[in-house]
């Protein structure tokens, strides 16, 4: 308890300083925050679009039914494949007279159905990356009876390298505001060891232990940091609501993340006040 | 309980403030230490603390070797080590009884048992009727008395006492004298560095360890019984040394400016 105690009474003794380092904390977690919920949001459109990312493998006409049964059993059988699905010629007009019903008139007049017979090859989850994707594809179109291989390469491809520039700028920009953050709190915390040290030295003097001295100081940098872990995340939830509302339909994190994200302010506070801590109480008990 | 053997201490930028001084203070002892200013007092009542280390030579204090401690054992000498300065050194903030309890919160006294035992020490001190003033509300003598206090704590081994009287006049000095000298009655051994020829004087069954230079110059002994009288071989006693140094600069003052 008592550390608490003490902890609280040096932030309350530099109020404005107390605010800063809270308020500096919460703002590198706040950019951590919103580049994590974009990079939530990404996710998981990426994996809604991901799971219908099919393989397409357009078939000659001149193969046979025994090819294809053969065939399809081989491909099914590649570990990164979940299905593997026929559709002939005729389901495949039949599709699309339904689809482009403007055209539906037409296609039963034809003489020849002129789409091709295909593949339809779906992959496992964690095989959808963009490198997964093109392999198995490279795979299929060795086969000399398909003719062609379709798949979202490209824009598979774009949503990844989205998903990873938000991370990055998430790490460069949150770390180089939790580094300001951290100098703040470890200036915070040097200030309350100066403003105590005439009790350090009575405590040193009659012996308390360098744990006991040093403790109150790192809880106070834990709750420093971790003050600033609640506001960040009250400012991202602010910015969710904000978005949400007024822009377009977004997806919060998960608990997980927003605990995650909490901890790392508090994690971060108390490095910085470690760090100052060290410094400042090097000589404690040094002969 | 206290043993310097062929103690030297080397300050990095003075050099020399202590030359193989050896000395034993046993358990319940009560012992002045004198001498000129920078003869070396202070040092050697660092060294007891072990708040310095020796050059040279090695400090045992009860089962604490100063060669061989380690730093996280500090403490716990310290514990059994007390300390009184010339300034006093409460903290103004406190008032009496904070002062002394924050000692017994800091080294994990219980709850329950902090206030008697804060009570009890002001009691003994003299003190227990001005429990709740601050340090700037107490004279010098009584803030010396809460120190005192502060100092037994812990219940200490060996209180240590830095030229304690330094800033009270004769009768705050005496008083507080007398106080140390109680508790040293009840088993706790004493070192009292003083330069104060009114103690020296008034106090003479006191053994006296004087220092020089860093030099240990004279040791009246333990044993009552044998102690030589308090002179230097081969010169006058040493309070009257102390009293023709005092003279000696009155008379410089009153023959005007000197070179
Ligand atoms: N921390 C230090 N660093 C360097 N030199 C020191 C230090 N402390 C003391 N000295 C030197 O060591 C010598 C002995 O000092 P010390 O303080 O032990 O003397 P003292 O007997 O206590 O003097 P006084 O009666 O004035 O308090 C002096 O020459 C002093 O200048
Ligand atoms: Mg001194």
């Amino acid at each position: 308890m008592r550390p608490f105690r003490e902890a609280l009474t040096s932030l309350v003794r530099h109020p404005v300083l107390a605010v800063l380092s809270v308020t500096s904390i919460g703002l590198s977690l706040f950019v951590v925050g919103l580049f994590g919920l974009t990079a939530h949001n990404i996710a998981s459109a990426l994996s809604n679009v991901e799971e219908k990312v099919e393989i397409v493998a357009y078939l000659s006409d001149e193969i046979g039914e025994a090819r294809v049964r053969l065939t399809r059993s081989e491909i099914g059988s590649f570990p990164e494949v979940l299905s593997v699905r026929y559709v002939s010629k005729t389901e495949a007009l039949y599709n699309a007279s339904r689809e482009l019903t403007e055209f539906s008139d037409v296609f039963p007049d034809l003489d020849v159905n002129p789409l091709p017979a295909s593949l339809e090859i779906r992959l496992r989850a964690g095989h959808r990356g963009p490198e997964a994707v093109s392999a198995v594809a490279s795979r299929i179109s060795a086969y000399d009876f398909v003719e062609d291989v379709r798949f979202g390469r490209d824009w598979v491809n774009r949503i990844h390298t989205l998903r990873r520039i938000a991370g990055g700028a998430a790490v460069i920009l949150g770390g180089s505001f939790a580094l300001v953050a951290m100098l703040l709190v470890g200036t915070t915390v040097r200030m309350s060891i100066h403003a105590r040290s005439s009790e350090i030295a009575i405590m040193e003097n009659v012996g308390a232990t360098a744990g006991f001295i040093q403790r109150p100081f790192l809880v106070e940098g834990l709750m420093t940091g971790l003050l600033g872990g609640i506001l960040a995340l009250a400012l991202t939830y602010g910015a969710y609501r904000l978005l949400d509302r007024a822009v377009l339909e977004v997806l919060w994190m998960p608990d997980g993340w927003t605990l995650a994200g909490i901890l790392t302010g508090g994690l971060l506070g108390m490095l910085a006040a470690g760090r100052s801590v060290r410094r400042e109480l090097r000589s404690l008990y040094a002969i | 309980m206290i043993r310097f053997r062929d103690v030297t201490k080397h300050y990095p930028r003075s050099g020399t403030a202590l030359g193989e001084v050896s000395f034993h203070v046993r358990k319940g002892e009560f012992v002045f230490l004198t001498g000129p200013s920078g003869a070396g007092k202070t040092t050697v009542l660092r060294l007891v603390h072990m708040e310095i280390a020796p050059t040279k030579g090695d400090v045992m204090v009860s089962r604490f070797s100063s060669s061989r401690i380690r730093r996280r054992e500090i403490p716990q000498l310290r514990r059994r080590v007390g300390f009184v300065f010339q300034d006093f050194r409460l903290l103004e903030r406190f008032t009496a009884e904070e002062n002394v309890a924050f000692v017994l919160q800091v080294t994990g006294a219980s709850r329950s048992e902090i206030k008697p035992k804060v009570h009890r020490l002001l009691d003994h001190v003299g003190l227990a009727p001005r429990a709740t003033a601050y340090p700037n509300e107490l004279s010098g003598g009584e803030r010396q008395r809460v120190a005192i206090a502060r100092a037994l704590a812990t219940d200490p081994l060996v209180l240590l006492a830095d030229e304690p009287t330094g800033n009270l006049d004769e009768r705050a000095s005496i008083g507080v004298f007398e106080l140390v000298r109680r508790v040293n009655g009840l088993g706790t051994a004493v070192i009292f560095a003083t330069h104060d020829a009114t103690l020296l004087r008034r106090y003479q069954d006191v053994r006296v360890l004087e220092l020089e230079r860093g030099r240990l110059v004279y040791d009246s002994g333990t044993d009552a019984a044998v102690r030589p009288p308090l002179r230097r071989a081969p010169g006058a006693p040493i309070f009257e040394l102390l009293d023709e140094k005092a003279a000696a600069s009155r008379a410089g003052e009153g023959a005007g400016p000197t070179a």
